[in-house]
């Protein structure tokens, strides 16, 4: 070979000796067989979560089979339906339809919250103002759940804010009248289903932001110019460009406020009327009522619906928007 | 000329998008004027006059320091648990394509997937199954178990810029397998594993849902702040809690969000 004349001789031998020890000998063999050290290293995780977490849920599912004993208060180790059966009584149906459509209001409404910030951050805001709406929507969405909500309970009391503003906006009849509605209404906003969605929704907008706005950073500017170039009006724009383009980012964040919203208990507790969601049946069944298999029965529920609800977000290109 | 991104937004768009803002942000300031209220038995609305003396009575409960110091070591093991399996486990992804990749990633993925009510009573009836006592360890045991997830994110993230070909010039060079992770690999990714350890921190030090159900009589600071919302006995102190949990919780975000600002993906964007 012309190369091997051209390349001066060296000293040092082509292989190396081993570095030798136990610990060479570990590299060597790291290196000469890729597969153990992949092996080890996915071991401690896949074990932990493989145990902890799936074990976890395959517990739960078992324990949606059994029974109690009505009498003793036991829990009974066989396999049985019943525990499904008193699931699918009227007052369960209730809570089950009423926590879906509280679901299902809280991602509307975050969804028409969360398009003009997103717009605005992923089209408008440049440079510094980019990092600081970055932040504006990463503090609230780390910010601490339970000070969040607690936050609200001080708004939204009689005595509050709330009222204080309306009253100095000669605005408290609108209040007055809302809350003597039937179903939304309330003694007061903190112990209504009006003050329960709006914590919800303030809760979990950010989870709605942050996909909404990846999916409309990728819509070329462009695109929306040519549109109105064409003669579109800005209602127009939106309808069919700007919105079906956003769509996969919205329901990727629909995912989170869905989700979120359905195995949510402690909200509905603490600003709520005394009638139960999911998340608190599923509470005070493993708690008070010490049923574990009815609780169980019940967080089935909420995976059920999730798996459908993902089935139909990949379907419609979700993921690739997350 | 208007393709530059210069021009500026619509009116409209403009206001919706600051109402937004303000309805995320006046909330959490809220707290901070709270805390200082003279006000003991309501949420009256405007505070009847301002003190500094609820924090010195918050500084002298024990419950709060007892709640504290629970949920500040359930937080710190946990993100240590959760920073060597992250670390390993986005690796081992992002290093070597083999069978069940994706799962692995979906198995990661899915404790902060599913509704944390879900978690929480999975890991309860496991517990049942199994007669395992509530201790310290369940509750780090569900912790860790979630927070994987944050520092594998950032792990990933970081894996997917660096280049695999300095591994192998290290091996080159004769660095054996250790040496090469001691001063090539663990450098690189240094940085995103601690902002990926300090959002795993802040995770654990506010979870409650999952906690609720892990933790028999004990309690973390959020567990204290729960029950003072559900039975409020001293209005104040939660007040003054409130604020402080804010700024606990708020430093390590930011923090994280500069460790990683100048990478393609900012930490914090999943939580």
């Amino acid at each position: 070979m012309s190369l091997d004349a051209a390349m001066p001789r060296a000293k040092a031998p082509a292989i190396l000796p081993g570095s030798g020890g136990l610990r060479g000998a570990l590299s060597d063999l790291f290196w000469r067989k890729p597969k153990v050290l992949l092996l080890l290293m996915l071991l401690p995780p896949v074990l932990w979560l493989g145990i902890v977490y799936i074990g976890s849920l395959f517990a739960l599912l078992a324990q949606s089979f059994f029974s109690i004993d009505e009498f003793s208060g036991l829990i009974n180790r066989q396999f049985t339906l019943k525990t499904y059966g008193d699931l699918f009584q009227a007052a369960n149906l209730d809570i089950i339809l009423r926590t879906v459509t509280m679901a299902a209001l809280v991602t509307l409404a975050s969804a028409v919250i969360a398009f003009p910030i997103a717009y605005y951050a992923a089209r408008y805001a440049r440079g510094r103002w980019k990092a600081l709406f970055y932040l504006g929507i990463m503090l609230p969405l780390w910010s601490s759940y339970l000070v969040k909500i607690y936050a609200w309970k001080l708004i939204l009391a009689k005595e509050g804010i709330l009222t204080w503003l309306l009253a100095k906006l000669h605005l408290l009849w609108v209040l007055d009248a809302w809350l003597s509605l039937p179903i939304v209404g309330g003694n007061s906003l903190s112990v209504s289903f009006t003050g329960t969605f709006i914590v919800f929704v303030y809760v979990w907008l950010p989870f709605m932001i942050l996909p909404v706005q990846a999916a409309l950073e990728r819509v070329p500017g462009n695109l929306v110019e040519a549109s109105s170039d064409l003669g579109a009006s800005p209602g127009q724009t939106f309808r069919n460009v700007l919105f079906p383009l956003a769509l996969p980012g919205i329901v990727a964040g629909s995912i989170f406020t869905f989700s979120l919203t359905l195995g949510d208990y402690i909200i509905p507790q603490i600003i709520g009327t005394s009638r139960l969601f999911i998340g608190q049946a599923v509470y005070s069944q493993q708690g008070t009522a010490g049923n574990i298999p009815l609780a169980a029965a019940f967080t089935v529920v909420p995976i059920v619906i999730m798996g459908f609800y993902l089935w139909g977000a990949k379907r419609m290109g979700a993921f690739d928007a997350l | 000329m208007r393709s530059d991104g210069s021009q500026s937004a619509p009116l409209g768009l403009k206001i919706a998008a600051t109402c937004g803002l303000l309805f995320l942000h006046l909330p959490i300031l809220l707290i901070f004027v709270y805390a200082f209220t003279t006000e003991e038995k309501s949420f009256v609305w405007p505070p009847p006059g301002l003190t500094t003396q609820w924090f010195a009575v918050t500084w002298n409960r024990p419950d709060v320091w007892q709640a504290l110091s629970l949920s500040v070591r359930v937080a710190a093991i946990s993100t240590a648990i959760a920073l060597v399996l992250g670390t390993l486990c986005s690796a081992a992804v992002s290093r070597t394509k083999f069978f069940g990749r994706e799962t692995i990633s979906l198995l990661v993925i899915l404790p902060i997937a599913l509704p944390g009510i879900i978690t929480g009573i999975a890991l309860r009836s496991a517990f049942s199954l199994a007669d395992i006592p509530f201790s310290f360890w369940t509750i780090v045991l569900g912790h860790a178990t979630f927070c994987v997830v944050v520092v594998y994110n950032n792990a990933v993230a970081r894996f997917r810029r660096t280049s695999g070909s300095m591994i192998e010039a290290s091996m080159d060079l004769g660095a054996d397998g250790f040496q090469t992770f001691r001063h090539v690999v663990l450098p690189n990714i240094a940085t995103a594993l601690l902002a990926g350890g300090m959002l795993a921190f802040a995770l654990s030090f506010d979870e409650v849902i999952v906690t609720t159900f892990t933790a028999g009589q004990q309690q973390t600071l959020p567990i204290w702040m729960l029950e003072e919302l559900i039975r409020p006995r001293q209005r104040p102190v939660t007040n003054v809690v409130a604020m402080v949990v804010m700024l606990v919780t708020l430093l390590p975000i930011l923090a994280a969000y500069y460790l990683t600002r100048d990478g393609d993906q900012i930490a914090g964007s999943g939580k």
